[in-house]
């Protein structure tokens, strides 16, 4: 470890993340509008255009936009290494990534208009550009802990997902689904997102509930194990489709996320701060939904039970239950917290408000049983679209928008005291 | 043997619990135990500030050279969290359960970021710059 270079600042200007915060529900929103536009029959089958283009608002519009967010503001922290010219950088990513997105989903839902090409100019350089900083930030840092290392591994995640979105893309979409797709959707379920939660667990899991730690060997062998084993079912879903070796990667991966829900749903048990708080409860559904996952997943691929459905259920389940949920609990903490640092630092004379005065838990409480509503309409809308569909689409909207809605009073919080200074000095 | 790492975050464990203590007596309406329970957590922990202020951070500056950015955050941080040890005995002493349970949840943050820099980077540092020393800051620390 060498002292050059070494720098602890608190944090990056407000703007790094907070655009990415602020955005990022939106996509939510609009995942919601389309559903509701599109009824029942979008969800026909998982290629319609109306599903790519719902998953994408959600994986690539509200989860990815709300984690390199964070990414941002944990880098620092971590790894005592600050990303470079961080306004531009975070500046130059968001405008791609929220640009390329919206064109993503109009190159979904209308082929023929150009759009896709657009938004593979759009996502491929601002992704790259986010994971090349971003991982020579971490390579440059005095400290390579678990977090950090698993950090690095979920950005290789990101950038094969992309480049494989982008064969997809590029490729003639003939409607018919090669292998190729379901390597994509692996490594950015599991190698992005299930990999970056991970590693931010290590950290905020002990942080927030004060927890004992995660085991050592967890937190060592989550990152490497997942990686190889995607490289495994990988190659055996190109090289040797619907074989045995397939369902040995597909349970290793169960296992492993399955340890990773377990031992966390147990650490939480253990916690020695015992107060209500809904970043845990959110945590905890997380947790519970991807345990439900793993084992439906598993009793789907033991033929336990079968369906064509099946697949949905375990998406809505991951990208809902888990992914949102994590998300909705980490930016609940994350973002009170940033503008409370950010006010200490204008010099503001009289009492401050904290981050419960900033953002209160009768605004955050109930948001968990919308979202709690959402998901079960959208498991229920997964087994028999019919009636359920609107139902969903509904709560979806209610919930995203509430997210945005409490984000944005915070943030006005913030902003009426900064201007109430500024008139007074 | 310890290291000063090892005690120092050993010390942070212990303010911790410290801190939940008090915490969830106030979350439970008991606020004699309250006082007691954040008095013990605040003596704690200016304790350990006084040892990193006065001790360890002057001598990774010397080990340095002046005018280092790492231990001129640290000593930022150890002042917004006394402002919020403040906060938090004049809430107590109003009664005022809910605002010192927003206090308490923002220190917990700023404690639990700060505590991690310094664990994971600047007391690997310390252990690194300090060298010999390390023994004679040991034997204040146990002295103090
Ligand atoms: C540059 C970014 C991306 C591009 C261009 C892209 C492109 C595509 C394309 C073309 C498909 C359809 C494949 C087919 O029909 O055979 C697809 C499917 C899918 N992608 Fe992406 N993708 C990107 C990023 C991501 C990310 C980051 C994730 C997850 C975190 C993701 C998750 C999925 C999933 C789950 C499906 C299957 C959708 C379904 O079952 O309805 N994609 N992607």
């Amino acid at each position: 470890m060498s002292a050059t270079g070494l720098q602890l600042d608190q944090a990056p200007p407000l703007s790094v993340p907070l655009r990415f915060f602020l955005t990022a529900p939106l996509f939510g929103v609009l995942a919601a509008v389309l559903l509701f536009w599109h009824g029942p029959t979008g969800l026909a089958s998982r290629w319609t255009p109306t599903m790519l283009a719902f998953t994408h608002l959600l994986t690539l519009g509200f989860l990815t936009s709300a984690m390199l967010g964070a990414l941002l503001q944990m880098l620092p922290v971590l790894a005592g290494a600050p990303v470079a010219r961080p306004r531009l950088v975070s500046g130059v990513v968001h405008g791609l990534l929220t640009t390329g997105t919206l064109a993503l989903v109009t190159g979904f839902l209308a082929p023929g208009t150009g759009a896709f090409p657009v938004a593979l100019l759009l996502l491929g350089p601002g992704l790259a550009l986010f994971v090349g900083v971003a991982l020579e930030c971490l390579w440059r840092a005095p400290i390579g802990d678990s977090t950090a290392r698993t950090m690095g591994i979920a950005l290789v995640g990101l950038a094969i997902t992309v480049a494989l979105g982008i064969g997809l893309g590029v490729g003639a979409r003939t409607g018919a689904q090669s292998s190729w797709t379901g390597v994509h959707i692996g490594w950015g379920l599991l190698g992005w997102v299930a990999m970056l939660i991970g590693g931010v667990a290590w950290q905020v899991v002990p942080m927030f509930q004060l927890t004992p730690p995660y085991p050592a060997w967890l937190r060592r062998a989550y990152a490497p194990v997942l990686f190889f084993t995607l490289l495994g079912l990988s190659a055996a879903l190109l090289l040797a489709p619907g074989r045995l070796a397939e369902k040995f990667f597909g349970a290793a991966i169960a296992a492993a996320l399955a340890l990773f829900a377990g031992i966390t749903l147990l650490r939480q048990r253990q916690r020695r701060r015992r107060l209500p708080d809904v970043t845990l409860a959110f945590w905890r559904l997380a947790m519970t939904s991807l345990l439900a996952a793993v084992l439906l997943w598993l009793a789907g691929a033991a033929e336990i039970v079968r369906g064509e459905r099946l697949a949905f259920l375990y998406g809505v389940l991951f990208l809902l239950g888990f992914a949102a949920s994590a998300v909705h609990g980490m930016l609940y903490k994350i973002v009170p917290f940033l503008l409370w640092l950010h006010l200490q630092r204008k010099n503001i004379r009289g009492t401050l408000p904290n981050m419960k005065e900033l953002l209160p838990d009768r605004r955050t409480r109930p948001h968990l049983w919308v979202h709690v509503a959402a998901i079960a309409a959208a498991v229920l809308a997964c087994l028999v679209p019919a009636p359920f569909t609107y139902l969903a689409a509904a709560l979806l909207l209610l919930s995203f928008g509430w997210l945005e809605w409490n984000l944005l009073a915070a943030v006005r919080r913030y902003r009426r005291l900064i201007r109430a200074h500024a008139h007074v000095a | 043997m310890s290291t000063l790492a090892d005690i120092l975050t050993h010390e942070h464990r212990r303010c911790d619990d410290l801190f939940a203590q008090a915490e969830s007596a106030v979350a439970n309406g008991d606020l004699e135990t309250a006082r007691r329970d954040f008095g013990e957590f605040e003596r704690s922990m200016n304790r350990h500030f006084d040892f990193e202020e006065q001790v360890l951070f002057p001598a990774i500056e010397t080990a340095m050279g002046p005018g280092m950015g790492p231990v001129q955050v640290m000593r930022l941080e150890h002042d917004q969290m006394r402002a919020l040890f403040c906060d938090m005995a004049l809430a107590l002493a109003a009664g005022d359960k809910q605002r010192y349970l927003g206090l308490s949840e923002t220190l917990l943050i700023l404690m639990q970021q700060h505590n991690m820099k310094e664990e994971h980077i600047l007391y690997r540092l310390a252990g690194e710059l300090l060298g010999d020393r390390e023994q004679e800051l040991l034997t204040r620390l146990g002295g103090q």
